[in-house]
């Protein structure tokens, strides 16, 4: 490559694309930074603020022991589970019964679950507010992993429907003549194939309950019931006090889950993404 | 027997999604709009008042703020995010060293937890020990302090930043996932006939991109209008209600002031928005077909 090519590439390629890391990744740092940095340097105006030579884990030993973040961190992990459960379970079903089936008002139903998946919850908490008490389900988990299925399940019955009709269905009727009941052929044939897209629909699911907001802050309200999310930007804010460093640690702890998940699979993640926007 | 009967076990099949779905979504959103046409409060049931709560929030000035809020937070966020996905969708969809991580890394803002990465931007914006400010003040842009979150302009900015940061993965990857769809052999035919970059990507790239740009865009736009986290966070609709959506504007009516019906009538305004969204994604879609 001469000179000037290289030159070329650096400022069409190298320069422009450094800069969308900079700007994607640098909250991350920040994060990262302050919460290792000891107060005296947080609060001293003077010194250079991306770099510290005194890192400490003061900041997350208070968080560990002097917050609920615990609390918190077992409330949103079991309430991601459970809901990722139900929602997968339901969704598996009636994907293959959309997907595969053809029965009368299927086609009918597809569309309907797709245009569920538009609605924003911010039409929905009110009137889902007056629902979860009324089921005395107020201030605890279960109002939760009922109502996080109404974004995982439509989202999971669309992304799986097109991952069964990508099957053969060839494969299930041989299955069949072999003398497999329907139910033996899904669970031997279809299932396993469509693994990779069980796979996509579970870090999805968990990574959306994992890192909903709105109902948890409506339907939670005492502080050892609350979730990650929720906890650190009600608790940890308290009037004109702002403990930055802990909230910090607390923010960088609550995105390793999601961050782990997504990066064992990564390649998933994408596809299913846009498997999702493409069907 | 019940294996056999397609119609029966379809039904059995999605009985109990169609269950979980009409009990927490579609009776909500039937409930929902119910209550916008009744005066209920948190703890007295109410009575039908007919367009009562519409004909009280369309004079309300702060609801009129907040529709001009949401035009403009959806508007420039949206564009911005459409504008630098494509480009950077543009940037990674060609072979480079590092192109997996690069592709992994650009996809985290999306990924982690929007209400912590609020909390963040809520500390990048800190009127005292903001990053921003000392790097402006670094490099001879301002003299002291900034404070960003308490002017109207400045803070719908931050925020529209902070919404743009989160979103441009979204674009980025669903773009470049249609960019990979587009057949090598076409720019190669075009680039023997002389067609420079730019005529490639106007007639090449943007007509094949155009449909999955179109869900895209709808996908975030809708998105973007019910945005709730983000601003409850950071403003929680403040200063002057500058940066209210319809989401924090309702939920501060609902269930901070107790007023169910006047709030479900505002969080029902997104509607409209979401109705226009479908509308002109299934005719743009259909066009193309």
């Amino acid at each position: 490559m001469t000179v000037r090519g290289a030159l070329t590439q650096i400022a069409t390629f190298y320069v422009p694309l450094g800069g969308f890391l900079v700007f994607l990744l640098f909250p991350f740092y920040w994060m990262l930074v302050t919460a290792l940095k000891p107060n005296r340097d947080l609060y001293n105006l003077a010194q250079n603020p991306l770099w510290t030579w005194t890192p400490t884990f003061d900041h997350f030993r208070k968080l560990l022991y002097d917050t609920h973040f615990l609390p918190w961190l077992r409330n949103t992990l079991v309430i991601a589970v459970g809901a990722t459960v139900l929602s997968l379970a339901v969704s598996l079903v009636a994907a293959y019964a959309i997907g595969r089936l053809r029965f009368r008002g299927s086609g009918l139903l597809g569309v309907a679950i797709f245009l569920s998946y538009l609605v924003p919850p911010v039409i929905l908490f009110i009137p889902l507010s007056r629902i979860v008490s009324a089921l005395g389900l107020w201030d605890r988990p279960a109002a939760l992993v009922l109502t996080y299925p109404t974004f995982l399940v439509p989202f999971c019955v669309w992304l799986m429907m097109g991952y069964f009709r990508s099957i053969p269905q060839e494969l299930e009727d041989c299955a069949r003549v072999d003398g497999a009941s329907r139910w033996q052929a899904m669970r031997h044939v279809t299932f396993p194939l469509a693994l990779p897209g069980i796979l996509s629909c579970l870090i999805f699911a968990f990574t959306l309950s994992w890192n909903e907001y709105l109902y948890a802050l409506v339907f939670l309200s005492s502080t050892d019931q609350k979730t990650v999310p929720v906890g650190l930007a009600t608790e940890l804010v308290t009037g004109d006090v702002f403990q930055w460093g802990p909230l910090m640690a607390g923010a960088l702890l609550g995105s390793v889950p999601v961050a782990v998940a997504y990066s064992f699979f990564v390649e998933h993640y994408v596809a299913g993404l846009t498997g999702a926007l493409k069907e | 027997m019940l294996a056999e009967h397609r119609d029966v076990l379809g039904w059995v099949m999605v009985g109990p999604a169609l269950l979980i779905l009409g009990g927490f979504l579609a009776y909500p959103f039937v409930l929902g709009i119910w209550l916008s046409l009744t005066d209920t409060r948190i703890a007295s049931p109410g009575r039908f008042v007919g367009l009562e709560n519409f004909r009280y929030v369309l004079g309300d000035s702060v609801f009129r703020l907040t529709v001009l809020n949401t035009l403009l937070y959806a508007g420039v966020a949206v564009v911005l995010k459409f504008v630098l996905g494509l480009g950077l969708a543009l940037l990674v969809n060609r072979e480079f060293r590092g192109k997996r991580f690069v592709r992994a890394a650009m996809l985290l803002p999306w990924i982690v937890p929007t209400s912590l990465s609020a909390l963040v931007f809520y500390w990048i914006y800190d009127s005292q020990f903001s990053v921003l400010t000392w790097a402006l003040r670094t490099v001879g842009l301002v003299s002291g302090y900034v404070n960003y979150l308490g002017d109207p302009i400045l803070a719908r900015a931050a925020l529209i930043a902070a919404n743009v940061w989160r979103g441009v993965p979204f674009f980025a990857i669903g773009l470049l996932a249609g960019l990979q769809t587009i057949p090598r052999e076409l720019y190669e035919a075009a680039e023997m006939d002389g067609a420079g970059a730019w005529a490639r990507f106007r007639w090449i790239t943007w007509p094949l991109l155009v449909p999955l740009a179109v869900v895209v865009v709808v996908f975030s736009t809708i998105m973007t209008v019910g945005d709730f986290q983000l601003i409850w966070i950071v403003t929680k609709g403040g200063p002057a209600n500058a940066t209210h959506l319809f989401g924090t504007l309702a939920y501060q009516r609902a269930i901070q002031g107790g007023f169910l019906g006047e709030g479900a009538a505002v969080a029902v305004f997104t509607l409209p928005v979401l109705l226009v969204c479908v509308a002109f994604a299934y005719r743009a879609l259909r066009r193309e077909d």
